[in-house]
C-alpha cells in the first residue's frame, strides 16, 4: 500500500472554505479570519461534497426503489386476485387515497396509476440516480484520482433538482384523481385525455429530474475529462469509469429530446395546443375542442429517442461494477480491457439509432422498421462482447466467493437472458406477435432487476467499506443473495411463457376478463383467451413476489447495522489495484492528501515478480534493480 | 486537495473545466433545439394540405431582431476582447450594448406575441370567416379590423395573396359560430411558433440575466481575478452565440417559409 497518502490525518479545513470561495471572491480574506466547522445542515443536506451528494442520492434512490416495489406488490395482489380487498394494506389504502381504493380494493385506474408510477419511480428515481448518481458522484472522483467533480455547485443543483422532482411525483399521489396513469411511456393522446392533473404533475416531475440529470451528466463528462490524475491516461482508466463517462453522454444527449416532448405535452395539457393530439380525436366519445394537427408518433419518437439509450443507462453503469468486482476478487486482470472499452462507445454511439425497435407495431412503415431491425441486431454485437470479456475473465481465476462477487457473477447469465430474449423483440416478424405482452416485461426485467440491481448489490457491498470503513455483514449478505436471485427467477421466468401465450401488458384484472370471454366462445372459430394454468402462474408470481420483498429486509437491516457495527477494516479491505482504495477511509473533503500520480493500468492484479498480488494503480515503476541493467544492456 | 484547473487550461486538453461544462451544456442544447425543429418537421410534413400558414409572421420585424442579435454577438465578442487586453471601461460599455439589444429584441418579440393575441379568426353561421384584429368588444357585437373571406384557405396563404384589407368590420355576436384568437392553440404552426420562440425567448431572458449580473455585482471580480473573470465572460459569451445562432434558424423557418 502507498504510504504517501495514508499516514495523513484527514484535512477538512485546507479545502473547506474552498468551494465558496469560487463563488465569492470578494468575501474570500473573511473566510480565513473566520473559519468554523460546517454545521449539520451545511455538512449533510447542502453539501457540495461530491461523496455527501453521492450518498444523498444513494439514500433517496433506494427510498424510491423500496416505495416501487411496494407497488408492484400490490399490483401483483391485484392482477392474481382482482377485485379482492388487499390484506393488511388495503385499509391503508383506502384511508389514505380515498374513493379510487375503496373497500381496500385497487380499482383499474388506481392500478393505472401504480402501474405508471411503478416505471417512473424505478427507472428515473430509483435505478438512473442510483447507478449513475450515487455510484458514480461517489466513486468515479476517487477513481481518477480527483478532489472532487469539477462544479461542486451545480453538483448539489443536481441533486436539488432530483429531490424537487421526485418530490413532485410522490405528492401527486395524493392530488385528486391520483398520480399520473399513462405508463411510464406516457404515450399521447391517451396521456393528455385522462381528465386529471396526475399527467401535469408527472411532466414537471419529469422536466426537473432531466434538469438535474443534465447537470449531472455536464458535470460527469468535464470531470472526467479535466481532473484525471497526473498519469491517468484514458487507457489507465477504470472500466467503471469508461461506463460512465459513456452513461454520461447519452444522458447529455437523448435526454433533451425528452425534455423538448415534455415542453410540447405541457403546452398541450395547460395551452391547449395539438402537438401530439390528432385531427378528429375523441374523448370519451365526444369530438375532443381541439385543433387537431398533431402527430402520436412524434411522442414516440422523442420518447424513444431517449427510451433506448436510456435502458442503456440502466445497464452501463451495473456492467461498470460488476467489471471491477469480477477483476478483483478473481486476483487477475480483466480479459479484453481494451475490447471492453471500444464495445461501450460503440454502445453509446449505436444507442442513438435504434429507437424506433418500440414502434414496429406503430405502422411506422416497414423500410423504416428494417432499417431499426438492422441497428438492433449489430447493437447486440458490442453487448455481447462485453459480456463475453467478462466471462471469459473468470477462466483461471482463483475467484473468491463473497458477497459482491456472487451477485456480479449471478449478473452474467441473468443480463444475458435478458439480452437474449431482446433479440426475438428485435426482429420485426417475432416482434409482432410479442410486443405489448408479458414477454416484454419478463425481456427488461431480466435486463433491470436481476441484471442492473444485482450489480447495483453488489457495488454497494463492495463500497460500503469505502464510504464507512466498516464492511457489511457476510452471511446475512449471502442470504440476501440466495433468497434474491431466487425469487427473482420465480417472479419473471413464468411472464415468458405467459407473454408467448397472449398476455398482454397493462390489464388491471391481470387477463381474467378477456379469457372468461374467449373461453366460452371456444371451439368457435376463435383463438381462446389464456388456459387455467397461465392464470394460475399469477399467484406463484404473487408469491414470489412477496418473498422477494420479504428477502430485502436483512439487506436494509444489514445496510445500517453495518454503518456502526460492521467489521472494521482498513483503506483497502478487498487488496484492490484501483484509486479510490488508496485513499484514506472515508475519504475527506478534497479526497487525497497529495495529488495522486499514476503509473499503471487498473487491473495490476498477480502481477508476476510482485510482492503482492496486487499493485496499486498509483505505486511508483520499482527505481532500481532491473529497469537499470535492462537500460544498461542496450 | 484543491480543485485544478479552474482558471489555467489543463496541458493536454487545453481548456480550463468551464470551458468543458459549456461547450457540453451547448451540446446538450442542441438536442433539446433539435428534438423542437424535428417537430416542426413532421407537423409540417404532416399538415392537411393548403392548411400550413404562409407568410403569418412580419419579415420585417423578423428581419429586424436577426439584425439586434446579429449586432449582439459582436458586443459580445468585443466585450470578452476588452477584458482580454485588460480595458474595463470599454468591457463595460461593449456588455451594456449586448444588454440594450437583448431588451429590444424581447420587447420586438413581446409586441409580436401581442399582435397574435388579439388576431381573432372568426367563423360565422353563415359559413363565412371574419379574420383579423380585434378593436373592440361588448355583450353584442365585436369590432375587428380585417377581413371577410369565404374560403378558410384562404386565411392560411397570406403570402400568394395581394395585400390584405382591413377593413374595421362589426359584427354580431348572434352572427358568430366561434371565435379564436392566434395563440397557441390555434393550429399547430402556432403551437410550433410560440413554443419555438418562447424556449428562446427564455434563452435571451436567462442570458441577459447573466451578462447583467456579470456586468453589475459580478464585474468586482475584475480586480481581484481577471483572468478568472475573463472566462466568466468568455463561457456566457459561447452561450450567448449558442442563443443567437439558435434565431438564425428560427428565422427562416418560421418567418421566411
Ligand atoms: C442487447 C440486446 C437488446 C435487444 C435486442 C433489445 C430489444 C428490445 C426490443 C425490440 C424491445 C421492444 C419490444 C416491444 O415493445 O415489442 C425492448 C423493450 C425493452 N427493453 Fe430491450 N433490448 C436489449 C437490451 C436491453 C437492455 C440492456 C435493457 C435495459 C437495461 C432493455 C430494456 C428494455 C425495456 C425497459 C423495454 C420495454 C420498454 C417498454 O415498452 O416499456 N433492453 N427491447
Ligand atoms: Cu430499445
Amino acid at each position: 500500500m502507498n504510504p504517501e497518502i495514508q499516514q495523513f490525518p484527514p484535512s477538512r479545513h485546507s479545502t473547506a472554505g474552498h468551494v465558496q470561495e469560487h463563488g465569492h471572491a470578494e468575501d474570500a480574506h473573511h473566510q480565513e479570519s473566520a473559519h468554523h466547522e460546517p454545521n449539520f445542515w451545511q455538512k449533510y443536506i447542502f453539501s457540495s461534497d461530491h461523496k455527501i451528494i453521492g450518498i444523498q442520492y444513494g439514500i433517496t434512490s433506494l427510498a424510491f426503489m423500496w416505495l416501487a416495489l411496494m407497488l408492484m406488490l400490490l399490483m401483483r395482489w391485484q392482477i392474481a386476485h382482482p377485485g379482492k380487498p388487499v390484506p393488511i394494506l388495503g385499509p391503508v389504502l383506502a384511508s389514505i387515497l380515498g374513493q379510487p381504493a375503496a373497500g381496500g380494493v385497487i380499482s383499474p385506474d388506481l392500478y393505472n396509476s401504480f402501474g405508471a408510477m411503478h416505471g417512473t419511480m424505478m427507472i428515473f428515481l430509483g435505478i438512473v440516480p442510483l447507478a449513475f448518481a450515487a455510484f458514480g458522484n461517489y466513486v468515479v472522483p476517487l477513481m481518477i484520482g480527483a478532489p472532487d467533480m469539477a462544479f461542486p455547485r451545480v453538483n448539489m443543483a443536481s441533486y436539488q433538482a432530483y429531490f424537487l422532482g421526485s418530490l413532485v411525483m410522490f405528492v401527486s399521489f395524493f392530488i385528486p384523481g391520483g398520480a399520473a396513469q399513462a405508463g411510464w411511456t406516457s404515450y399521447s393522446p391517451l396521456a393528455t385525455s385522462i381528465p386529471t392533473h396526475g399527467q401535469l404533475f408527472w411532466i414537471i416531475g419529469m422536466v426537473l429530474l432531466i434538469t438535474s440529470s443534465l447537470l449531472g451528466a455536464v458535470n460527469f463528462i468535464a470531470t472526467i475529462i479535466q481532473l484525471r490524475a497526473p498519469g491517468m491516461t484514458w487507457m489507465r482508466l477504470p472500466f467503471f469509469v469508461w461506463a460512465q463517462f459513456v452513461t454520461a453522454f447519452l444522458l447529455l444527449l437523448a435526454f433533451p429530446p425528452l425534455e423538448a416532448a415534455s415542453l410540447m405535452q405541457l403546452m398541450d395539457n395547460v395551452a391547449h395546443t395539438s402537438f401530439f393530439l390528432p385531427t378528429g380525436l375523441a374523448v370519451g366519445g365526444n369530438l375532443a375542442h381541439i385543433s387537431g394537427g398533431g402527430s402520436p408518433l412524434l411522442w414516440q419518437h422523442l420518447f424513444w429517442f431517449l427510451g433506448h439509450p436510456e435502458v442503456y443507462v440502466l445497464i452501463l453503469p451495473a456492467m461498470g461494477a460488476v467489471c471491477e468486482i469480477i477483476a478483483n476478487n478473481t486476483r487477475k486482470p480483466i480479459w479484453g480491457y481494451k475490447s471492453l472499452v471500444y464495445s461501450v462507445l460503440t454502445i453509446g454511439f449505436l444507442s442513438f439509432i435504434v429507437w424506433a425497435h418500440h414502434m414496429y407495431m406503430t405502422g411506422m412503415g416497414t423500410k423504416i422498421s428494417t432499417f431499426f431491425q438492422a441497428t438492433t441486431m449489430i447493437i447486440s454485437i458490442p453487448s455481447v462482447i462485453i459480456l463475453t470479456c467478462l466471462f471469459i475473465s473468470l477462466w483461471g481465476g482463483s475467484i473468491r466467493f463473497n458477497t459482491p462477487m456472487l451477485f456480479a457473477l449471478a449478473f452474467l447469465p441473468m443480463f444475458g437472458i435478458g439480452g437474449l430474449t431482446g433479440l426475438p423483440l428485435g426482429f420485426n416478424l417475432s416482434d409482432v406477435h410479442l410486443h405489448d405482452t408479458y414477454y416484454v416485461i419478463a425481456h427488461f426485467h431480466y435486463v433491470v432487476a436481476p441484471g442492473t440491481i444485482f450489480g447495483l448489490f453488489a457495488g454497494l457491498y463492495y463500497w460500503f467499506p469505502k464510504i464507512t470503513g466498516r464492511r457489511m455483514n457476510e452471511f446475512w449478505g449471502r442470504v440476501h443473495f440466495v433468497c434474491s436471485l431466487i425469487f427473482m427467477n420465480i417472479v419473471f421466468m413464468p411472464m415468458f411463457a405467459q407473454g408467448m401465450a397472449g398476455m398482454l401488458r397493462r390489464m388491471s384484472d391481470g387477463g381474467a376478463n378477456y379469457s372468461a370471454a374467449m373461453n366460452s366462445r371456444a371451439g368457435a372459430d376463435v383463438v381462446g383467451g389464456l388456459s387455467d394454468n397461465m392464470m394460475s402462474l399469477h399467484v406463484w408470481i404473487l408469491w414470489a413476489a412477496i418473498a422477494l420483498g420479504i428477502a430485502q429486509i436483512p439487506f436494509i437491516i444489514n445496510l445500517f447495522w453495518s454503518i456502526k457495527h460492521g467489521e472494521k477494516v482498513g483503506d483497502n479491505p478487498w487488496q484492490a489495484t484501483t484509486l479510490e482504495w488508496q485513499a484514506p477511509t472515508p475519504p475527506p473533503h478534497g479526497n487525497f492528501e497529495h495529488v495522486p500520480h499514476v503509473y499503471r493500468g487498473p487491473y495490476e492484479y498477480s502481477v508476476p515478480g510482485h510482492d503482492t498480488d496486487f499493485t496499486p494503480q498509483n505505486e511508483p515503476e520499482r527505481p532500481v534493480g532491473s529497469k537499470v541493467s535492462l537500460a544498461t544492456a542496450h | 486537495m484543491e480543485i485544478p484547473y479552474t482558471v489555467k487550461p489543463r496541458p493536454d486538453t487545453g481548456i480550463y473545466n468551464a470551458k468543458v461544462g459549456i461547450w457540453l451544456f451547448l451540446a446538450s442544447e442542441v438536442m433539446l433545439f433539435g428534438g423542437l425543429f424535428s417537430a416542426y418537421v413532421l407537423l409540417r410534413v404532416g399538415a392537411d394540405e393548403g392548411y400550413w400558414p404562409h407568410g403569418w409572421l412580419d419579415v420585417r420585424l423578423g428581419t429586424l431582431n436577426t439584425v439586434l442579435l446579429a449586432l449582439s454577438a459582436i458586443t459580445t465578442l468585443l466585450a470578452w476582447v476588452a477584458c482580454k487586453v485588460g480595458q474595463f471601461g470599454r468591457f463595460k460599455f461593449f456588455h451594456a450594448c449586448t444588454m440594450a439589444l437583448a431588451l429590444t429584441f424581447l420587447g420586438v418579440k413581446m409586441y409580436e406575441y401581442h399582435d397574435k393575441w388579439i388576431h381573432y379568426e372568426i367563423k360565422l353561421k353563415d359559413g363565412r370567416f371574419a379574420d383579423g384584429h380585434m378593436i373592440a368588444s361588448d355583450d353584442t357585437s365585436v369590432t375587428i379590423e380585417g377581413r371577410y373571406v369565404t374560403d378558410e384557405k384562404a386565411l392560411y396563404d397570406l403570402r400568394s395573396q395581394g395585400p390584405i384589407p382591413r377593413d374595421e368590420i362589426k359584427i354580431s355576436r348572434s352572427d358568430i359560430l366561434s371565435m379564436e384568437n392566434y395563440g397557441p392553440w390555434h393550429n399547430t404552426f402556432l403551437a410550433l411558433y410560440f413554443t419555438l420562440t418562447g424556449l428562446h425567448a427564455l434563452h435571451i431572458l436567462g442570458g441577459t440575466l447573466v451578462i447583467g449580473y456579470l456586468w453589475g455585482p459580478g464585474s468586482r471580480m475584475w480586480k481581484k481575478d481577471p483572468e478568472r473573470f475573463t472566462n466568466r465572460i468568455e463561457v456566457s459569451g459561447l452561450f450567448w452565440h449558442f442563443v443567437d445562432l439558435v434565431w438564425i434558424f428560427l428565422f427562416p423557418v418560421l418567418y421566411l417559409t
